[in-house]
């Protein structure tokens, strides 16, 4: 009632932003495309430390194999996504960070013949050979932040965990790879939230899916109503608003609490697993499957969206090359949605266990102006920030300020720059002024 | 893939909605139409000859003063807005030469010498309007009565407000001439109606916060009603309808947030009543917006959105 009042009143906070969902995939049926002659895989494709390559050039690998292993708890091992033979090992530019990362070439032999996989029912396992399963699948998060999984499944012992959040937002425009899955593959997502919620002993899961897919709220709803025992499973229809899918967000709007600053959801008894990762999951603890392949929505400037399933390592080109003719005047590639996507150097840049999109567009630089303080960066702010703060402090040079401002808090879901209509790259300061602070060890 | 283009490499978002300080500036202008309109209906042809003398040398200043400080020109529209707000709050027969001066003053020092669009801190018009209106009392108090044709000579009258509270109601308070601008006062400041339908454009495109008018005139309205005046009266005379939908809502001259926005306007809307009441003034609502721009960079500092999951106990510095 309270917040009622206070929106009323303009008072209360309605952040987020409104970008053209432009989905035009959504009734496209999953393509599995066809296996690639090679495959480059980076040795990180997660948040945390690099694996480490466990093949040598020559060596002949199975699909499925470890090639490379994770280095530590908060990393995850890399698979061969193909069976062939390792080519070479070297440098590339990550499709994260556009820095140098090491990367394994594997030949293909064209058999893809598999390892052998040992099928397991997670009724019969234990807590820590479920998460053992996961964590050799190599599953990281497949939203986009791509943390491994294992990490986010295994809350210290003082948290109290009593609800699953299954994000199934997708928020960004273009993307619907989750849509088609949550259409195509609702058993083996269903399935996944179960092992999540046996592994966390939680009763309650929330799915999360913004009402602009009316579809996959109506599919899951129904898969739901035939489980037996019908578990304290349910689906929310969330508003469609820009970053509903981010997960500070999300579980603002299914419990209606907020995670406290420097928090993660764990603290206010959440975990929150996006709907791909938990299909994976299924497949790695009933399967015994390692995370080789995932959906990926070619979209943009290409005659024939897609959403194709393909292997990991496979460059964006020969994704791009099934989905008809690429417009002449598209000069970048985005991994991602177009508010946070990540420009790529190449053509050739490898599809990762986080790349849910291959996005084809037409730069559009716009020369940035001065702020005229109209504090549409504010209003659409999801975090409650001043955004245009970090952009004052930044030019000053004055970073110590930027705390005082809690830049630690932003989510760098862009939705202030897409608003600002002096053309502000606000993200980039931020993320600058953070580089900045680190760089001086401030907090 | 056969591609050899090379690839462009940016910052996300890299999708953007449709803001630009173009399109913000030409909506007020738009907006602006209404009110100009009926400055030239009320006081006849020569509003127009003082529209383009205050657009044309507010557009001419800021472009000279770019030359001067080697920076870039834009034609983003703000000294458009400029130029009509000065010439909206000066009275009907302005000579020209003081307009000139006043646009002079609006941009090469009320706005180019502390930096240009985004770093001024007092509204650039008001600002004008309060240089030549001390530096020229004489000349700007010949106010005339709104003419029924368009280009006649006008009849010298008071207006409402310099004429008085006891005036008014002695002949009873011409509520609907107020309203409908067909009294005396500033060109563009008479009509309540017209000044509506500006704000309701700017509200229309979301430009402005309708808690700025509201608190402004609502302030305006009880406080005056307490301190034994006519509410009414208030509100529709003088300036307050035009400065609360296009002066108070100046977003580099106020603050950021909504409940910062909703102090300056409580506190203008104060200033205005103290001005008019108790001040030797009759008027007030230049100099209630002005003071509050003053106070602008303060009510920033301490007036800031609650950050998400911030709890008090973990509150640290400034």
């Amino acid at each position: 009632m309270k917040i009622h009042v206070l929106q009323a009143l303009g008072l209360g906070r309605r952040t987020g932003v409104h970008p053209p969902a432009r989905k035009l995939t959504r009734a496209r049926a999953i393509e599995h495309m066809p296996l690639p002659s090679k495959v480059i895989l980076p040795l990180q494709q997660h948040i945390g430390a690099c694996a480490k390559a466990v093949v040598k050039r020559g060596d002949e690998v199975k699909v499925g194999q470890v090639i490379a292993e994770s280095d530590g708890f908060v990393s995850a091992p890399i698979h061969a996504t193909i069976s062939g033979t390792v080519k070479q090992i070297t440098t590339i530019a990550s499709p994260i960070t556009g820095q140098p990362v090491l990367a394994i070439i594997i030949e293909s032999d064209g058999k893809d013949e598999w390892i052998e996989l040992t099928p397991a029912d997670p009724q019969n396992l234990s807590n820590e050979q479920i998460l053992t399963r996961i964590q050799n699948a190599g599953i990281v998060g497949m939203g986009g932040a791509a943390f491994p999984t294992h990490v986010k499944l295994k809350p210290p012992p003082q948290k109290h965990i009593h609800t699953v959040i299954v994000n199934g937002a997708e928020c960004e425009p273009y993307i619907t790879a989750d849509d088609r899955l949550m259409l195509e593959e609702t058993d083996r997502i269903i399935a996944g939230i179960k092992i999540a919620m046996q592994v966390l002993s939680v009763t309650t899961a929330h799915i999360a899916i913004e009402d602009n897919k009316p579809r996959a709220i109506e599919r899951i709803r129904r898969a739901l109503a035939q489980l037996s025992p019908p578990g304290r499973i349910t689906v929310v229809a969330v508003p469609s608003r820009y970053p509903m899918g981010a997960e500070k967000t999300l579980v603002k709007s299914i419990l209606h609490v907020e995670v406290p600053e420097g928090g993660l959801p764990m603290d206010v008894g959440a975990v929150v697993q996006n709907v791909a990762t938990l299909a994976a999951v299924s497949d790695a603890v009933t399967l015994g499957k390692p995370l080789v392949e995932r959906v990926v929505t070619v979209a943009g400037m290409v005659s024939e969206s897609k959403n194709l399933l393909a292997r990991f390592g496979t460059a964006a080109s020969s994704l791009i090359e099934l989905c008809g003719e690429l417009d002449t005047s598209v000069d970048q590639v985005i991994f991602g949605g177009p508010m946070m996507g990540i420009a790529q150097p190449s053509y050739d840049s490898p599809i990762i266990k986080g790349t849910n999109c291959v996005l084809l567009k037409r730069s559009d630089f716009r020369d940035e102006h001065s702020c005229i303080r109209c504090g549409r960066c504010i209003d659409s702010c999801p975090m409650g920030l001043m955004p245009l703060m970090f952009v004052n402090y930044d030019k000053k040079r004055e970073y110590e300020a930027l705390p005082h401002y809690h830049i630690a808090n932003c989510v760098e879901c862009g939705a202030c720059a897409y608003n600002c209509p002096a053309y502000i790259p606000l993200v980039s300061y931020i993320k600058n002024g953070k580089t900045e602070l680190r760089k001086r060890g401030i907090k | 893939m056969d591609k050899v283009s090379k690839l462009v490499l940016s910052p996300a978002p890299h999708l953007r909605g449709n803001a630009s300080i173009n399109r913000d500036m030409y909506i007020v202008t738009l907006a602006l139409l209404s009110p100009c309109a009926g400055a030239v209906y009320f006081f006849g042809l020569y509003v127009l000859l003082m529209l383009a003398v205050g657009v044309l040398c507010t557009v001419l200043t800021e472009y000279a003063a770019k030359l001067m400080r080697r920076q870039p020109f834009h034609m983003d529209g703000s000294a458009i807005v400029t130029g009509i707000l000065l010439v909206l709050v000066m009275p009907p027969r302005t000579p020209l030469w003081i307009i000139a001066v006043g646009a002079v003053f609006c941009i090469a020092i009320a706005k180019e010498a502390f930096g240009g669009l985004g770093h001024n801190i007092f509204n650039p018009a008001l600002a004008g309007r309060a240089f030549v209106t001390l530096s020229f009392a004489g000349a700007l108090t010949r106010w005339i009565a709104p003419v029924s044709s368009l280009v006649a000579d006008g009849v010298t009258a008071a207006t409402p407000l310099s004429e008085g509270f006891i005036t008014a109601l002695t002949n009873g308070v011409p509520y609907k001439a107020l309203f409908l601008g067909n009294v005396a006062g500033s060109v563009g400041e008479t009509s309540a109606l017209l000044i509506l339908i500006g704000g309701a454009i700017l509200l229309a495109f979301g430009l402005i916060k309708w808690q700025v008018p509201v608190f402004y005139i609502g302030t305006v309205f009880f406080l005056s009603w307490i301190m034994g005046q006519d509410p009414l009266f208030h509100i529709l005379a003088g300036g307050l309808m035009l400065g609360a939908f296009f002066m108070a809502t100046d977003y580099v001259t106020s603050p950021l947030t909504t409940r910062g926005k909703i102090i300056f306007a409580v506190g203008a809307g104060i200033l205005v009543v103290v001005i008019r009441v108790l001040g030797t003034m009759p008027e007030g609502v230049c100099y209630s917006i002005l003071l509050m721009n003053a106070v602008t960079p303060l009510i920033d500092r301490y007036v800031r959105p609650k950050p998400y999951g911030h709890m008090p106990t973990t509150r640290k510095g400034a």
